[in-house]
């Protein structure tokens, strides 16, 4: 942990590495002595990136990670914590791998603003932290404005997001076991895009695959304001029909107006007012607060415009943005996977531009996303992004990519191993 | 200002003279190109661990170390379908012969355990 003379006096030294610039005309590039990188955030996405800068700069760059928990909860697989069969601690990473095997200084803190102009980035605690380069990866805001009563509702604990992993999600279980047999579970789903398009469908079937063993008599509700399932349609709606008839219920095109929390009453642009035992309402999505507050978030005020070839900001000089923040490409997730290869590709453009060479001019993305229908059977999507130079942004290889073609065991084997694994690859 | 030649890992410089083999690059950008081909493996990274250590336990094979005509064998099989599979016959068909050929010739230069 950093003390406030150490940012100081880092901060000096960065601001000298700053002012030298960059290096020119040199037959061997290197890159500047003692540059620093700052990231905040330490999600998929910041802690992929810290970890990275490291590994491709060979240790040479100071990187900082400013992230204020002390640890690292997933959202990916914590929809089985709500199921019963997976616990916090299984989806809970600390960081101090990344501090102790790979060098990266966290900062536990959080970033009340940045200072494009000074390039510092000034802490929620007071001190300022000098960069040469900046990477943010905010996740996402939940607005809960945007619904009457909601914010109200959530304060009081009775309606609940779990959509970012940690103390919520032991209470959302802690709710759905207290739920009597008989009772009703509703997931209410915002407009697309949001982070982590399956998810809802996930946390739907696992529940149901809870109640149908533990109180069968009990129903899950979803209340989806797409027209659609939107990601792995077929698939959930094939398990539900014949796993889950009578159990779940899917209805299409319910967009959210208010919420009362002392009765747990939603209501809907169109339809009937819907009473639950369990409410769980996804408010929709925008860049994490920091993109918003610092200008970062210049895409309908609500997404962060980048240049997809190295991830910089199209806002703010010296500033990339990571993660499920940013204004997406053509048939790119928000997912955890995604950040972190979001993080790679910047990584290396920042050691790249900080070396003086050229950035990759064909960067790649991938995305393998693992569903769980119940405690055990899984579907995926898989896909594959690379830069088009012409357009300026990522498009999926044709012919790559693709769905399971039904749910399995098999694949609910790789899908813990792909947690376990992208974990590592993050903080380990 | 200090300059310092071996900023990139040992690895990472041993990787690109291979991948220079199989995949003819710029003779000029030999650190820039080292760093796109670190890059381009790590995309195998979220399933395969870091620079191809698979984690303990793992039900995916780690690929640090693995010969890279093997590798490269594999992934081929992969794309063409040769080979059967959950998801990596997808994935690769993501990639081209070349970017396979730097993949497989990365994985090859890491050492088998980790350094730490």
């Amino acid at each position: 942990m950093l003390n406030r003379r150490t940012l100081f006096q880092s901060a000096g030294v960065a601001g000298l590495a700053t002012a030298l610039g960059p290096l020119a005309g040199c037959a061997t590039p290197a890159l500047p002595a003692r540059a620093r990188v700052v990231v905040v955030g330490g999600g998929y996405g910041g802690a992929t990136a810290a970890k990275y800068l490291r590994l491709f700069s060979g240790h040479t760059l100071d990187v900082l990670l400013v992230e204020p928990n002390a640890a690292f909860v997933s959202c990916p697989i914590s929809n089985l914590v709500l199921g019963g069969s997976r616990t916090m601690a299984d989806i809970t990473v600390p960081y101090t791998t990344l501090a102790q095997r790979h060098g990266v200084r966290v900062v536990r803190d959080s970033v009340a603003r940045i200072d494009p102009g000074k390039r510092e980035v000034v802490l929620a605690s007071g001190p300022a932290i000098g960069y040469d380069k900046l990477i943010v990866s905010p996740g996402i805001d939940l607005n809960f404005d945007a619904i009457e009563g909601l914010r109200a509702a959530h304060a009081s604990g009775s309606v609940l997001q779990a959509w970012k992993a940690g103390a919520e999600t032991a209470a959302l279980r802690r709710q759905l076991e207290a739920m009597p047999d008989g009772g009703t579970y509703v997931l209410t789903v915002p407009e697309a895009p949001y982070r982590c398009p399956p998810g809802p469908y996930e946390r739907a079937s696992v529940i149901a695959a809870y109640f149908k063993a533990a109180k069968p008599r009990s129903k899950v509700l979803v209340l989806d304001a797409n027209p659609d399932v939107t990601s792995k349609g077929a698939l959930f709606k094939k398990v539900w029909a014949e796993d889950y008839a009578g159990l779940l219920e899917y209805r299409p095109n319910h967009k959210v107006l208010s919420v009362d929390g002392a009765t747990r009453t939603v209501r809907f642009e169109l339809q009937d007012e819907v009473k639950a035992d369990v409410l769980n309402v996804l408010p929709p999505m925008r860049a994490g607060a920091l993109a918003l507050s610092s200008g970062l978030a210049n895409v309908g005020g609500r997404w962060a415009g980048i240049d997809y070839l190295n991830f910089a900001s199209t806002a703010l000089p010296h500033v990339h943005v990571i993660g499920d923040a940013i204004a997406l490409a053509p048939a790119m997730p928000k997912s955890g996977h995604m950040a972190n290869n979001h993080a790679k590709v910047a990584a290396a453009a920042v050691v790249a531009e900080l070396a003086g060479w050229e950035i990759n001019p064909q960067p790649m993305l991938t995305n393998t996303c693992y569903s769980f229908v119940d405690a055990q059977r899984v579907v995926h999507v898989a896909s594959v992004h690379a830069y088009v130079a012409a357009d300026k942004t990522y498009k999926t290889v044709p012919g790559s990519g693709g769905l399971s073609t039904a749910p399995t065991v098999q694949e609910g084997h790789f899908a813990w191993n792909w947690a376990r694994t992208i974990w590592s690859d993050a903080l380990a | 200002m200090t300059l310092n030649a071996s900023a990139l890992p040992r690895a990472v410089a041993a990787a690109a003279a291979l991948a220079a083999l199989a995949a003819p690059l710029p003779a000029a950008a030999t650190d820039a190109a080292a760093l796109r081909v670190a890059a381009l493996a790590a995309t195998c990274a979220n399933c395969h661990g870091t620079q191809g250590h698979a984690v303990p336990g793992s039900v995916v094979p780690g690929l640090a170390g693995a010969p890279a005509g093997f590798v490269l064998d594999q992934l081929k099989a992969f794309r063409s379908g040769a080979k059967p599979a959950t998801v990596m016959h997808q994935i690769a068909k993501g990639y081209s012969d070349a970017q396979l050929a730097q993949i497989a010739a990365y994985f090859a230069a890491q050492p088998a355990v980790p350094a730490r």
